[in-house]
């Protein structure tokens, strides 16, 4: 421990600090430095740290009425009431506006693509993980087959099986794909990737061209399967206190005991690879 | 896996400390717990005995050696001993400017489950439940969802721009946002899927897996309501459109109503601001609903007459009932609660007396009441709820509990202040069957074997 150097050196240097005059200890004087230039930024230079409390507290009161008024405009406000930031231009809001929506297609730019040239783009842009007919690698999403599924043991949700509106799947390609440079591709290549997939679910024939008129009228298989208003609460559970189940009847149907599927929940991070 | 951060970068930060300096050139790891890898804790005898001969064998054994090792060793600090950190100088301030846990805190992290999807950039944490005490979770262990990876977004390059239905579109800067009247609230936000894997049966033998996608903190920002006057609304204005600034330029659509209600647009959270990995500089926070609409890397709002029908809210997020048909916009996290105590990682030690603790939480509102069952729900008694009881926030109830020493199963319940009550797994099976992946808010049963130990199981 060179430390004690260090200590000695210290203590010196706090020393000669505090035996300097018109410094008094530390915090102290930080202190008042700063309620002063509070003080003065927020009324008149007089207003010093000297100032008795009562003028302190006159001020508040002012303070806090002022911000009240301006809280009580403030709910009742015009548009523009605060000011603050600039009308974005037209440019500016195109180059940010890229949103299609799913079930009228509004926000879908010109362009058009087919099958044939989405066929390519998807073998450079997408193959490596959706797989080269959309079946999925590993663990990433099959876009692909498992139409007729939906209600079996282990439905496959696919575009095809699943996805209620072709434009959203415009807008997802273009928002969000393809994973490592996201929203790089051109509108006319993301039509064809649009058309491809669409074609290798069987939805629309070879010869489909993709574009902001075709799209919203192509009919999605499982269109209308959703319900979008939300029915729940669906359970209707009694909060019974005592004798709620024959203590008989209370059996495990289930344990994770025993199943090879949590990572360790102590020391490193588990990459759960075999050693 | 992420290297041991500074003993690559030896030039990084000055040493403030010259034990830590000495600390460094012998090898040892990174005082930031939280930068651990699997070699760092391995015992490293070739490499620490040099360091212990510098420094004190007590507290440089605990640094460099396993916590057994270090438990071993801490009979010389108990009493009648004083212990070597009673009996040397400690470190001074700003030592470490931005505080880090405990050294013994190491294992305190987020974790994931490599199986679940394909790489980490669009995957989950889940917060550590367990090492969890009160209803604020700490910055750095707030539960992390991302789609596109968790982007590093500069302030002063971010912009909030609202168009669409409005009267005024604007383009705001994060010094703009900030000028605007702020709030503070405390609310959880939750991933719908927390408590997906176990629909079908239990899998996860852990309440940090099965229920770690939820955390809770106070957040500050304006209120949306704010800044949808502040540009004013067209008539026709029914929907909102919110988008991120990540590479999946996330978006949701939310009906105008909520918006208006109670959503916020943060910039800070628990005191500081907001981590990158919950959306810094700028998210969205919407209260008691899905965390995928809370929308992160905030940097569009729309308004419009019609929802979108994004692909997160059409072929994700999206709840496939039985009968194959689908319920969307299925925004509202149902009441659950969850025993944190005992738990797979935390058992119990032996028959006596113990407090039986946990979290409840609603979007509804506020939390009721919690009972809590020792007999798999044949009979209930009432938890306390601690304060503060928030709304849409999460909630502590505890109850003392006797253990004789008998296996036992433990059950909590919450009731909301709307009457609802928490299903059992069984009750949602009935009407949800088993492949709707989302808002699974079942109650939870832990198994108490007489050694102490405790399952995640289901009853029937």
């Amino acid at each position: 421990m060179s430390s004690f150097r260090e200590m000695f050196r210290l203590r010196r240097a706090i020393h000669i600090r505090t035996a300097m005059p018109g410094l008094v200890p530390g915090i102290h004087a930080f202190s008042k430095s700063r309620a002063r230039q509070t003080w003065m930024a927020g009324t008149s230079p007089a207003m010093t740290k000297n100032e008795r409390s009562g003028s302190r507290l006159k001020v508040a009161a002012i303070a806090i009425a002022l911000f009240g008024l301006s809280i009580g405009t403030a709910s009742a406000a015009e548009p523009g009431h605060f000011g603050y930031g600039t009308v974005p231009t037209a440019e500016q809001i195109s180059g940010w506006d890229i949103d299609a929506r799913g079930e009228d297609g509004v926000g879908l730019p010109p362009g058009k693509g087919d099958v044939a040239t989405g066929e390519k783009v998807f073998a450079e842009q997408c193959a490596a993980c959706h797989g080269t007919f959309g079946e999925g690698e590993g663990r990433f999403p099959k876009l692909a087959g498992g139409q007729g599924t939906l209600k079996d043991d282990r439905p496959e949700l696919t575009v095809g099986s699943y996805w209620p509106f072709a434009p959203t799947l415009w807008d997802y390609i273009n928002r969000a794909m393809p994973m490592p440079t996201p929203h790089t591709l051109s509108a006319d290549d993301v039509y064809a990737l649009t058309a491809y997939i669409l074609n290798l679910n069987n939805i629309v024939p070879n010869e489909f061209v993709a574009d902001r008129d075709s799209l919203p009228k192509v009919r999605m298989p499982n269109r209308d399967n959703f319900i979008w208003t939300d029915p729940r609460p669906d359970t209707a559970a009694k909060p019974c206190m005592s004798a709620c189940v024959d203590p008989a009847a209370v059996t495990i149907s289930s344990t994770a005991e025993g199943k090879d599927l949590t990572p360790r929940t102590t020391g490193p991070l588990d990459d759960m690879q075999p050693k | 896996m992420r290297p041991t951060f500074w003993r690559g970068k030896p030039g990084l930060f000055k040493p403030a400390n010259p034990r830590d300096a000495k600390l460094r050139e012998s090898g040892v790891r990174d005082p930031n717990p939280r930068n651990l890898n699997s070699s760092d804790l391995a015992p490293q005898d070739g490499v620490n005995r040099r360091a212990m001969l510098g420094l004190g064998a007590a507290v440089t054994g605990a640094l460099a050696l396993g916590r057994n090792t270090a438990l071993a060793q801490s009979e010389g600090a108990s009493p009648p001993a004083d212990a070597p950190w009673s009996q040397s100088l400690g470190a001074g301030v700003v030592d470490r400017p931005y505080g880090n846990p405990a050294e013994f805190e190491a294992g305190v992290i987020r974790r994931n489950v490599p199986w679940l999807t394909a790489g980490t950039e669009s995957s989950i944490s889940f917060s550590p439940l367990q090492h969890l005490n009160g209803i604020i979770t700490p910055n750095g262990l707030f539960f992390e969802r991302y789609h596109a990876g968790r982007p590093d977004v500069d302030p002063k390059q971010h912009k909030l721009m609202i168009h669409g239905l409005v009267e005024r579109p604007l383009l705001l800067t994060m010094e703009d946002i900030v000028r605007f009247p702020s709030v503070s609230r405390i609310h959880f936000i939750e991933c719908p899927a927390n408590g997906g894997m176990e629909w079908r049966a239990a899998q996860l033998n852990s309440l940090q897996f099965n229920h770690g996608m939820i955390s809770c903190a106070e957040w500050t920002g304006v209120k949306l309501s704010t800044l949808l006057e502040e540009v004013g609304l067209k008539k026709e204005a029914k929907w909102v459109m919110v988008e991120g600034a990540d590479g999946a330029h996330m978006n949701r659509s939310l009906p105008l109503e909520k918006c208006l209600d109670d959503c916020l647009v943060v910039y800070a959270q628990n005191g500081e601001a907001l981590r990158p990995e919950q959306g810094y500089p700028l998210r969205l926070v919407v209260p008691g609903w899905e965390g995928n609409v809370s929308i992160k890397w905030l940097r569009r709002i729309k308004l419009g007459d019609k929802p979108w029908h994004s692909r997160e809210e059409t072929s994700k997020y999206t709840d496939l009932m039985p009968d194959g048909t689908s319920r969307g916009f299925t925004w509202l996290i149902d009441a659950k609660s969850v025993i944190t105590f005992p738990c797979p990682e935390k058992p119990l030690h032996g028959p006596g007396l113990y407090e039986i603790r946990g979290l409840a939480w609603t979007g509804h509102g506020k939390v009721k009441r919690v009972d809590v069952s020792v007999d798999g729900g044949v009979n209930w008694q009432t938890a306390q709820l601690h304060e503060p009881v928030l709304s849409k926030a999460l909630t502590r109830f505890s109850l003392p509990w006797r253990w004789d020493g008998k296996p036992a199963l433990l059950e909590s319940r919450v009731i909301d202040e709307t009457g609802y009550v928490q299903p059992t797994i069984v009750q949602l099976r009935e009407k949800r069957g088993t492949n709707s992946v989302y808002h699974n808010n079942a109650i939870q049963t832990w198994q108490v074997k007489a050694d102490g130990s405790v399952f995640d199981v289901q009853l029937s």
